[in-house]
Order: structure tokens, then sequence, then C-alpha cells
């Protein structure tokens, strides 16, 4: 019997284990089905990682080297190639891997780390042939970072997720020509800190409110038609750009993997894709947790490694101390301008300090402000010069603030200033 | 010398391969593609109907219900994935309704057993999802699903086991006649046959002219498809059609045996003959007409979209028979549906024309028809316990959403037609076939072919040739690797 297993090595599994170690758990194992720890950040070699939690500029496979390290001086257990199949309501996880064959180990806690995987031009629909050269970008960005093969000449990418725009980089700087970044909505959905390192600064042009309408191509991809699109995303007739190139990458969204999640009956939020949570990422599963990609799409891995240490220590004192089912939580409400929170709902007797609410808003918002409500009563208000669907916000409720709302449900919602 | 040389290895192709492979006959199969069951056949509704669609008296019905008889034996022997569900063709209206009564009537006449008509609060009864504006239903309990590419790989592999040559990347450029039959060339190969059999699909017709003076040719329709997520696979459990039209079969949703939900086609001319490219105006199109018959269908949840263009001719039958001035030339053209479910029964009448045509036939007393692979995720965990521990590669998964291992890709890669890229192991193994579309694994998938194959990843193909994935090294080349 485990006291704590953690589905998944990526950034999530890692953070999760190491809190849950340093909290007291002893009995700990990953279980990882790659050949290694680290998950998609090994295949992450540009840098921009840690700024916010180790306070200087890592790459992907630096960032998941530093929680390894920390790791090897704990006594967490690693299972590698292995894959969770099923994991029952009772906490037995069904696991298969080629050392060891089937097994069912048996835990106390269950953290679920099983981070995300891309959309497909399948689950959108684009219509055309179906030649070889289309890829996910992360695809793309494994065979380029870690198998070592090139995956095309000329590029066009859709989509301005963040895989995408540092693929249109990586791409030209291996020699391959990128012709255009084509994105549907107004506005990137990705960072605006990428937009400009790997955009702009290698002169591949954004189409923002574009898409592509048809893929020619018999073997190859040959060429991609470009339109623009209304309001209503629909394309404008008239406006058909034609892109000779032998290459598709896709950058239309990220889904959690919860596929385990779901056949443990977990109760879902369909906002997010994720598991709904508590404060302290508690699913409605007792002794399951959820941290990182897998509970909703992150921009910034620093923010998964923040989430995962709460699940981890979370998952150590639900273990240590006992249920704490008995506590009544509150549900947190989207207001106007916000599509999800997480946690969804949290019980305010809990928290030590005070809780993180990470969020996203619902288009460009300028000199605005957050505003956190229970009930008719504002209780908090914070200013934001700047929010944007392709940035993950977070505030922080102090403990104090959460008593306030006397038990009525909160509500986050955004706020244009009156000049606008 | 050859007996028999077959053109093409589709589903009906593969058919008469098998059926030619149980007499002691010296048989080739030449296929222009570099796999099996590449075209039409591995692009279809996947469905083996019942047989009340065809008229009476054409050979579409007579072979219909026969070949759907057959399949439920063959799929058993040759371990392909079937279900018998049943199907329901929709009525929305009065007109639908007399319609459902001419095809119960037709049913009946062409032989079809147990065809009922359900009332609309029945059929939702059976299919909770259809829509309330359903009015009526035919019921055909002998309808069934099937894995349309694994039944012609299955058929295929088995005619190979037991003698049959198969040529791949073998596109017939000419055939010559000679005094004791024919000689098939192509640009490897020159194969010299007593009797040919054209079983070309998309391209019978251009096959048919090279041996005897033209007779049809093909105009192909194509249809456009919607592939959802297994999460799908429940939203209905029966084939639900809509009522035929002049021009096909209607829309449908249907489970896959796959555990997918399929829907389409629409019925449309493409541009050229190979031209299987999907629209925007037709996946519109099958999006509108099926929520007509299941109005919350979940389109969101789509893995995939398709298009097959299908054999259609200028006669509204099969062409089953040999050409005109050209003696032990047998035409199998303008298979369009319902030839999936009749290829079997296709395969038996062409063997029988051949016979008749002077063929001499002695079975074989070593043949044999039994075919079984693993399937990993079917199987229970005791099962897969049992079967880890005899062979370590079953364990390590290497498709996560479909579950499937990587005793099962070495398998394809030893069995008798092995793959020769990324689509063919899919097809034969289910890697890539899930919700991420290879995202994942297709990586995994180019390096166990490169190391089977002996050659580098850069020389793999996604599917037919030209299909390059990858177009070179980076400039830190594979050194670290």
């Amino acid at each position: 019997m485990y006291d704590l297993i953690v589905v998944g090595g990526g950034p999530a599994g890692l953070a999760a284990a190491h809190a849950a170690w340093q909290k007291g758990l002893r009995r700990i194992r990953i279980l990882e089905r790659d050949r290694e720890l680290g998950g998609i950040l090994n295949q992450c070699i540009h840098n921009g990682f840690g700024l916010h939690y180790f306070g200087e500029e890592l790459t992907g496979p630096e960032y998941a080297g530093r929680f390894i390290g920390m790791l090897q001086k704990t006594g967490v257990e690693v299972s590698l190639d292995t894959m969770v199949l099923h994991i029952s309501q009772g906490r037995e996880v069904h696991t298969v891997s080629k050392a060891e064959g089937c097994r069912v180990l048996r835990a106390r806690a269950v953290v679920l780390a099983m981070g995300c995987r891309e959309r497909t031009r399948g689950a959108i629909a684009i219509p055309g042939a179906r030649p070889a050269g289309i890829f996910t970008a992360g695809a793309a960005q494994r065979y380029v970072n870690m198998e070592g093969y090139m995956v095309g000449r000329r590029v066009v990418v859709l989509g301005s997720g963040d895989i995408g725009l540092i693929m249109a980089r990586r791409m030209t700087l291996e020699g391959a020509r990128v012709l255009g970044c084509v994105e549907l909505m107004p506005y990137s959905g990705g960072l605006n800190r990428n937009i400009v390192q790997c955009l702009h600064d290698y002169g591949i042009p954004l189409y923002l409110s574009h898409t592509i309408t048809e893929i020619r191509g018999r073997a190859r991809v040959e060429g991609v038609t470009v339109m623009a699109v209304d309001e209503e995303r629909n394309p404008v007739p008239g406006t058909e750009q034609e892109f000779l190139c032998d290459t598709v990458l896709l950058s239309v969204g990220l889904i959690p993997e919860n596929e385990l999640t779901r056949g443990m009956g977990v109760e879902m939020d369909a906002r997010t894709g994720g598991a709904a949570v508590l404060e302290s990422m508690e699913t409605s599963a007792p002794g399951v947790f959820a941290c990182g990609n897998v509970v909703h799409v992150h921009d910034l891995v620093d923010f998964v490694t923040a989430e995962s240490i709460r699940a981890g220590e979370a998952a150590a004192r639900y273990v240590l101390e006992g249920d704490t089912a008995d506590k009544k939580p509150v549900e947190i409400q989207n207001g106007p301008g916000v599509t999800y929170t997480v946690p969804q709902r949290l019980r305010p007797a809990l928290p030590e300090k005070g809780v993180d609410i990470f969020f996203r808003v619902s288009r460009i918002f300028r000199d605005s402000a957050v505003r956190v409500t229970a009930g008719d009563a504002q209780i908090a208000r914070y200013r934001r010069e700047h929010l944007a669907p392709g940035e993950m916000e977070r505030i922080t409720l102090p403990r104090a603030l959460l008593e306030k709302a006397a038990g009525q449900p909160i509500t986050i919602s955004v706020e244009e200033a009156d000049s606008q | 010398m050859y007996d028999v040389v077959v053109i093409g290895c589709g589903i009906v192709g593969a058919a008469a391969a098998f059926a030619l492979s149980r007499y002691q006959l010296s048989v080739a199969v030449v296929e222009r593609d570099n796999d099996v069951a590449n075209g039409t056949t591995k692009a279809n509704s996947a469905i083996l109907h019942a047989g009340y669609d065809p008229e009476p008296g054409t050979l579409m019905a007579a072979l219909n219900v026969e070949g759907a008889d057959m399949a439920r034996e063959l799929c058993r022997e040759l371990d392909v994935p079937y279900r018998q569900c049943g199907s329901l063709v929709l009525a929305f209206s009065p007109e639908d309704e007399a319609l459902l009564q001419r095809l119960l009537e037709r049913g009946r006449a062409n032989g079809v057993q147990g065809l009922q008509i359900l009332g609309g609060d029945e059929a939702r009864h059976r299919e909770p999802n259809l829509s309330g504006e359903v009015t009526a239903a035919l019921y055909a309990p002998t309808a069934a699903i099937v894995s349309p590419w694994e039944y012609a790989l299955a058929l295929a592999e088995t005619a190979v086991v037991n003698g049959v040559k198969l040529y791949l990347d073998a596109p017939v450029t000419a055939i010559e006649k000679e005094d004791a039959g024919y000689c098939v060339v192509t640009p490897e190969t020159r194969l010299r046959t007593r009797y040919v059999l054209n079983a070309a699909g998309l391209f019978a017709d251009d096959i048919h002219n090279m041996a005897a003076a033209p007779a049809f040719s093909i105009t192909p329709d194509r249809g456009e498809y919607y592939l959802l997520d297994n999460s799908e696979g429940g939203v209905v459990n029966t084939v639900v059609f809509q009522c035929p039209t002049p021009v096909g079969k209607g829309t449908l949703i249907a489970p896959t045996v796959h555990g997918n939900l399929i829907v389409g086609p629409n019925n449309e001319r493409p541009a050229a003959r190979e031209d299987v490219a999907t629209t925007a105006d037709g996946l519109r199109q099958v999006c509108e007409l099926a929520r007509k018959s299941v109005p919350d269908l979940n389109l969101r949840q789509s893995i995939r979209n398709f298009a097959g263009n299908r054999s259609v001719t200028e006669f509204d039958d099969f062409i089953i028979a040999e050409a005109n001035g050209a003696p032990g030339f047998v035409d199998l053209a303008g298979i369009k549906s319902p030839g999936l479910t009749a290829a079997p029964a296709i395969a038996k009448k062409a063997v029988e024309l051949l016979a008749s045509a002077g063929l001499a036939l002695r079975e074989k007393p070593d043949f044999t028809a039994h075919r079984r692979r693993v399937r990993f995720r079917g199987l229970s965990p005791a099962r897969r316990a049992d079967i880890a521990r005899e062979n370590s590669a079953y364990g390590r998964v290497i498709c996560r959403c479909e579950t499937v291992t990587e005793g099962e890709i070495l398998d394809a890669l030893r069995a008798p037609i092995p793959p020769r890229s990324v689509d063919a192991v899919k097809r034969r193994c289910g890697p890539g076939m899930g919700r991420c579309q290879g995202g994942f694994c297709g990586p995994r998938i180019v390096e166990l072919l490169a190391k089977h194959q002996g050659c580098s990843p850069a020389e793999i193909l996604q599917n037919t040739a030209g299909t390059y994935i990858l177009t070179n090294e980076t400039k830190g080349g594979t050194t670290h690797v």
C-alpha cells in the first residue's frame, strides 16, 4: 500500500510528489508512461522557464532537471515506461509495463498529473485533401528537438498557441521558411512575449481573424488556402490567399487528458475539460487530487509547479490527518468576462494563508478591474492594465477576505474602466 | 504462368484471391498501391447491409443478402471485428413511411430475415437519442458493422498464407493478349496468365479497356464523413439511416467496431476520380443531415474527417461478367454500395464464371482459413497479465489513446503482408486511430518501422508513395539521439 501514487512524471507530477515528501509522506511512487521523467518539458529546449519559481531563465529540460535532482534526494520511487490503464474508485491503480507486466497498486491518495494533448486537424475539421505533412506543433517539436529530424521546408502555422509560436521560430532557425501564422481569433492564443520573440523578431507575419479553409496535396502537402473571417468566424468570400507550402503545423488548442479521470467517475468541468477541484486541488473523489494541465491548460510551467505543490501538500495532509470532507465548500462562480476559474469551489475555513485562484477572460480587456463579490457585496477589486484570453490570470484571496464571504458563493468578474 | 491474375486488392480483389486460394491454382494479385485495402475499401460507412435496398432481381440484391451471410462466418474464422447490431431506417413524414413499406417489401423479396416496421416511440425506445420528429422506422436485425480494411486484409493475408502471390506497388500499365491467355504488365514484372479478374475499383474501366472494347465507364460519387471520439460511440447502438434517395442510402449515424461513431456520407461529384478531399460545404451538409436523425450529435468530438469515392457506372448494378471479345477476362466492376457486403458473394460468382470459362477447380487439401491476432485492449485483466508475462512487448503501450502495445505492432510487422507505412501499421493494429491521431505515438511507429526495415526514419512514409514525413536531419543531426 502506497501513501501516494502520482500518475504522470511531468512538471506537475514531479512537484506534487516532491511536495508530498516534504510534508512527511514516505511511500510515494510516480508512474510515467514515457521513457524519462520531465514530460513535455524535455522537448521544450527554448528558454523562458522558471522566471517566477526559480527567479531565472531556464530551458525546459533544465527546469525538469531541477525537480528531478530534488526528487533524487528523496525516497520517491519512479516507474518509467509504465502505462496506467485504469484507476478504480477504491484507488487501485492498474498499470502495465514491459519490465513488470500488469500490476495493481493500491494507494491512500492519488495525484492525477497526466497533462494534456493537442487538438488535431480532425478536431477542427479543416477541409481538403489528407496528404502527409500536417503535424500538431508538439509532435513536430518532438521530431525536431528529440528525434533530430526536420518535418518540412515551407511551413504555415495554424493557430497562435505558444507551442506553434515557438515552433515557428524553431523551424526558422533550422532553415525552414515559415510563411505565416494564421489565427482564427482577433487576438493571439499565446503569450505576448512569444508573439514578439518568435514571430516579430523573425519577420513572420501573423494573420489575425484568418483561417485555413483548404489543404491541398496528393501525397505531401502542396499548399493551403487562407481566408479572412468575419465576426462570426465565417470565411469572407474574396479574401482567399494561396500559400505554397509542404507543411502545416497546428497549434489550435490543448485538451486535458482525462480519460482515467472520467473512468473513475470524478466530477468534470466542461469549461476547463478537467476535474472540478477544491482549493486543495482535491477532486470530487476523496483522496484523489489533480494538478497541472490535466486540470486546466496553463501558459507557464511555474504556475503548474505552484498548483502542484498545493496538490502534493494537500494529499500529504489527507493521508496524515484524514479526510476534511466535513468542511462545507462555497462555489466560485464566473461573472461577466470570466470563462472559468480553478479551483471551482473552496472551503473558506481551510487554507492557512489564502487561496490562489487561476482564471481566464473571454476577450481582451484594457484598463480594467477584476472584481470579487460574495452575494451583493464586493470583497476585493484588483486593477489590471491588460487582460487577454491567451494569458492566464491569478489572484490571491487572503483568508481574511474569505471569512467576509460568510459562506456565500463567490463571483469573479471583469469590469472595464468607465473611460472605455 | 499463372492460372489467374487478380487486378486490385481492395475488398473485392482480396475476397477473390481468398476464394481462389482454396483451389490447386497458381494465383497472383497485383495492387498498384503499397498496401491492400487502401482505396474505397478503407473509406466507406463500414456497414454490412441487410439487403432491403437493391431492387429485386439485380445482382446487387442477390449478392448483398448472400454476402452478408458469408461475412458473418468469414469474420469469425478470420478474426475480423464484426458486430451484428441491426439497422433502422428513419421516417419523418407520411411519404417516408410509404417508402419504408416499399423497402420492407423489397427486403422480403430479396430474402432479408426479420424486417419489422416500428413506430416512432418504439424506435426511440430502442435508440433514445433519436429525434422526436421520427414517425416510424424500418428495423433490420441482420445489418452489421465491420472493420472494412481488416476484413480485406484478413482475406488477403489468408490468401497469401495459402500460396497466392501478392505484388504491391504494381500498377498495371498494359494487358497483352496471348495465345493461351493474357500478359499483365507492370513496371517491374510481366505476369502471364490464363485468366484475369478485374477488381480494379475506381479504375476498373481503364483496366477493362486494356483487354476489351469499352463497355462501361466509371464516374465516381464521393461521400464525406465525420469520425467521432470513443466518448460518443454509444450515442446510437444500431446503424441509423435516413430514407434512401435516388443517389444513395442517405446520411447515417452508426457505431464502429472500434468504438467510435461514424457520421456521413453526403453525395457529391468529385472533380477527379482520385479526388477524396473533403469540402467545407460537404462537411456542413453532413452535419445538417445527421442532426435531423440525432439533434444533439456532438460533432465537437470529431477526431477525423475523410471522404471516399464509390465506383458508379452508367449501369445501376454490379458488372460481373466475362468481357465481350476477351475470353477469360472477367470484370468485377461498378462495385458501389453494397459492395463491401457483397464482396464474398461476388468472389464466389467470379470463381463460378472462371469455372464455366474452363478453369478446373480442385480443392487444396491443406487449405487453412484460421487467423488470430492479439488485441490487448479487448482482453480481460487476467488475460492481459498472462500475455504481458509471456511476452514483455505486450506490456509496453505505444498508442495511449487506443491502448496498442509494442507486441501487437511487432506482430503486424511479421504478418503475411507486412505494413510498409505508418498508416498501414494503423490499419493492422490501430495505433494512431484515436483521439490524438498519432500525435504521441507517430514518432514511435516511425522508429519501429525504420528499425524493422533497416532504414533511416527519414525514409518512412505516412501512407502511399511520396507521403514522406521527415525531410532531413536537423543541423545537429541525430548524433545526440
